[in-house]
């Protein structure tokens, strides 16, 4: 009844065109956006900001880059956390030993050298498909985790191969409380989401579509494989990369190689699948999905008052974390942004479904 | 229907964020100092988690039990499950340190990766973290590290009262040259932390190190113990945690490598470590840190007031595990801290700031040990703002089959000569790094 384009008229290519077509999704958005920005702020608390929200905002980042080379190129990658890992190391050492640099240049720089990696691991797509292209990332995983646990010059000699890091500072803005952080993740993500939308609805997205739907199809009408799939590994990288500076600096403040290690890959892929291959709203609920859930799900017990041993709440936790993933799976394959679109459609017929 | 959709949104996010939000809010005011209890009871290293926090959990009920709080004040505290997990570990940080009047005492998290991670939040949040014989060799340095106690030893000590030990053995430090030692650790800040201190001595004593990692959780060492097949070390020392060391010492066994030359550090010699090898471990040597097995006088309390209560955490037959005891010496420590700085501040919940002082003019003397029935169980601990350690002296234990012995005249001090200016440059570099100012400890002592 509400949700209902009636009326709205396109009389231009560029209104066609625009992102979000219908007028009350669009000020559903701008709802949400100005809620985030001016309503979150002071209702959350420290605990929220840092165990809830900025880890959702920053592994978002990193679904959205996971998602943009197995959803929309269909490449599949199980060592993203692998690329994270380039970022936060980058960064980590673009401050230690170019002090000067401002913390947005090093955001920049330190994608960029995750997206070198992240095209170099790319090679091998060109040749292999599906699950031996999933095999072959997981040499990425290895591989980085050796590197940064041996190789004592990206850890600038610590001896016990942890990094710890500075507040950031932009500017003149100290980056200290859990707010500062946030806001600045949430500027972050929304470019960047933003960004990723566009590159996925232009030809390069495009490209990426046409070679995960049928890559000999793609390469008759012109798309050049090595092209598609290897600025898919580029840019997905370059992603992970950002959201790996970020959740170094921002979130864990000191860390060592195994705070990137197949745990962090694997949950990566869980939120893309839970979420939605091939969505960029999929990858915020898939994110929600596994970074909320069961921090909730550890506390519920607590609350409702029913007094569970700590081992049992602690394995209860597990059960239902897997019990609802498989459900989930099970009701909708195409993941939470289906069940979404689904309410959505709907919605449109409501109330008088045909 | 949109509008009823967007208000059960609205409603959710509402349900949800009140749902946490309670999370952190204090309770009533009350004449309470609250505890928060990182622990892992499930997980890869559960076998060795679960002891130390019955041990730990325990002495605090018994605190209460017993005298009725510290001076009145009661003890409360919350559990939150880690599994040795560095991010789940923080979320407990978080949502633990509001709890109670003061918010938390003390942290103590039973890992070193948690460890690194949370010293970086000690400095805005002002809790005091206690990491006795684990955490950061460094953050023995006051100055910097101003809220980290790694109360009792580091792994700077234990690695150097190792080397203390072997070089007893072979009839002279001098002997040391030219030997073999192999250094098979976990590959983690924890299993990392004793190389620096290794190498070093290495260089004056001469002795070649061999560096073989393992990688979490340990159950995979073949291609470890094929390279000690090969290299024949002289002696093999073990930086493992849970399932590792077992595997370890089974591993030696398959090779045939004697474990008369095994030694662990004391986080590898407790008795979930050796029982899963069986008569293997016969001969295997580890460091004790502080607390040997055994029982004395708090034990008994503790049965009697908390067991026979039917107040237990775990299995009475359990109590007075290596591990055990290690929980039940560490919660001392934190309550010990908050009877000090209630000399100063009065009887009455404390904030972490102020159990800091506590912590950092703890005097535990060998009367006090006595009093706290702890004698044979502790070492005379004494804390200042410069030395957040107050003891480096460690024992070595063998296994004979069915318990722990101590070896006789095996009390070693590491060596401050050596250790002291490495902790003070490598504490320097970590204030560099992070940018921290240090403290003057001169003008601070008095106060």
């Amino acid at each position: 009844m509400f949700f209902r384009e009636n009326g709205q008229f396109k009389s231009t290519y560029r209104a066609d065109m625009q992102l979000l077509p219908i007028v009350q999704d669009r000020w559903f958005m701008l709802g949400v956006i100005a809620l985030a920005f001016l309503a979150v702020p002071f209702v959350a608390t420290d605990y929220l900001f840092l165990s809830i929200i900025n880890p959702f905002l920053i592994l978002t980042l990193a679904a959205i880059g996971l998602n943009l080379l197995v959803g929309y190129c269909g490449q599949i990658s199980i060592g993203h956390a692998a690329f994270m890992a380039w970022g936060a190391y980058a960064a980590y050492n673009l401050v230690q030993r170019v002090p000067m640099l401002n913390f947005l240049v090093v955001l920049v720089l330190a994608g960029l050298i995750a997206a070198l990696v992240g095209m170099f691991f790319g090679i091998p797509s060109l040749r292999i498909k599906g699950l031996y292209l999933a095999v072959a990332t997981l040499a990425a995983q290895f591989f980085t985790d050796w590197i940064f646990a041996r190789v004592k010059w990206f850890t600038n000699y610590a001896h016990s191969g942890s990094v710890s890091t500075a507040p950031v500072t932009l500017f003149d803005w100290t980056l200290d409380t859990p707010r500062d952080k946030y806001l600045f993740l949430l500027g972050v993500l929304i470019v960047f989401t933003l960004i990723a939308k566009n590159l996925t609805r232009g030809h390069l997205g495009r490209a990426w579509m046409a070679t995960r739907d049928m890559d000999v199809a793609a390469e008759v009408i012109g798309i050049r494989p090595v092209y598609a799939k290897l600025t898919a590994f580029g840019v997905s990288s370059f992603y992970c990369g950002v959201a790996g500076a970020l959740w170094g600096f921002l979130q864990l403040g000191s860390w060592e190689p195994l705070a990137f290690d197949l745990n962090l890959s694997f949950s990566l892929l869980f939120m893309i699948i839970i979420g939605g291959m091939g969505s960029i709203l999929g990858s915020y609920l898939g994110a929600a999905f596994i970074v909320v859930l069961p921090i909730a799900l550890n506390q519920i017990p607590r609350k409702i008052g029913v007094p569970l041993s700590t081992a049992m709440a602690a394995n209860v936790e597990f059960m239902i974390f897997g019990s609802l993933i498989v459900l989930f799976l099970v009701l909708e394959p195409h993941g939470l942004a289906r069940l979404w679109a689904i309410g959505k459609e709907k919605l449109r017929l409501w109330p008088f479904p045909h | 229907m949109k509008g009823r959709l967007k208000g059960t949104l609205a409603l959710a996010a509402c349900a949800a964020a009140a749902f946490f939000a309670t999370s952190g809010t204090a309770l009533a005011q009350a004449n309470e100092q609250f505890f928060p209890v990182l622990v892992y009871r499930t997980g890869a290293y559960a076998p060795n988690g679960v002891p130390w926090a019955n041990g730990y959990v325990d002495y605090l009920k018994l605190v209460n039990a017993r005298d009725g709080g510290i001076n009145g004040v009661k003890i409360t505290f919350e559990e939150c499950e880690t599994g040795y997990a560095t991010d789940r570990g923080v979320e407990c940080y978080e949502r633990l340190k509001g709890k109670g009047p003061t918010g938390a005492t003390t942290f103590q998290p039973l890992s070193t990766g948690i460890t690194f991670a949370l010293t970086d939040k000690s400095f805005t949040d002002h809790i005091p973290l206690i990491t006795a014989g684990y955490g950061r060799a460094d953050s023995v340095d006051g100055s910097v590290f101003g809220w980290n106690f790694p109360i009792g030893g580091t792994y700077w000590d234990a690695a150097d009262i190792l080397v203390q030990h072997v070089g007893k053995k072979l009839g002279g430090m001098d002997k040391l040259k030219g030997k073999k030692i192999a250094l098979v650790y976990h590959d983690s800040p924890y299993g990392k932390e004793p190389i620096a201190l290794l190498q070093e001595r290495a260089k004056t004593l001469g002795y070649d190190l061999i560096l073989l990692p393992v990688t979490h959780p340990g159950v995979e060492q073949k291609a470890t113990w094929l390279q000690i097949r090969q290299q024949r070390p002289d002696f093999v020392f073990l930086w493992g945690w849970g399932v590792m060391n077992s595997t370890a010492i089974k591993e030696a066994v398959a090779t045939g490598y004697p474990r008369e030359k095994m030694y662990g550090v004391w986080w590898s010699g407790a008795e979930p470590d050796v029982l899963p090898a069986g008569d293997g471990a016969k001969g295997y040597n580890a460091l004790v840190f502080l607390a040997p097995a055994g029982k004395g006088a708090v034990h008994a309390d503790i049965v009697k007031y908390v067991y026979d209560k039917g107040q237990g955490t775990g299995k009475k037959d359990d109590i007075g595990e290596v591990l055990y005891n290690r929980g039940m010496v560490s919660a001392m420590f934190g309550v010990e801290a908050v009877r000090k700085a209630q000399e100063k501040f009065g009887k009455k919940p404390l904030t972490g700031e102020q159990v800091r002082w506590g912590l950092e003019h703890l005097e535990i003397t060998p009367e006090m040990i006595r009093k706290l029935g702890m004698t044979g169980f502790m070492e005379p601990i004494h804390t200042s703002c410069e030395n957040h350690e107050g003891a480096h002296a460690a024992m070595v234990e063998t296994w004979d089959g069915k318990k722990w012995n101590v070896v006789p005249n095996s009390r070693y001090e590491s060596d401050m000569k050596i250790l002291e200016p490495m902790i003070r440059a490598s504490a320097a570099k970590y204030a560099e790094e992070k940018k921290l100012p240090t403290r003057d400890c001169s003008k601070e002592d008095g106060a």
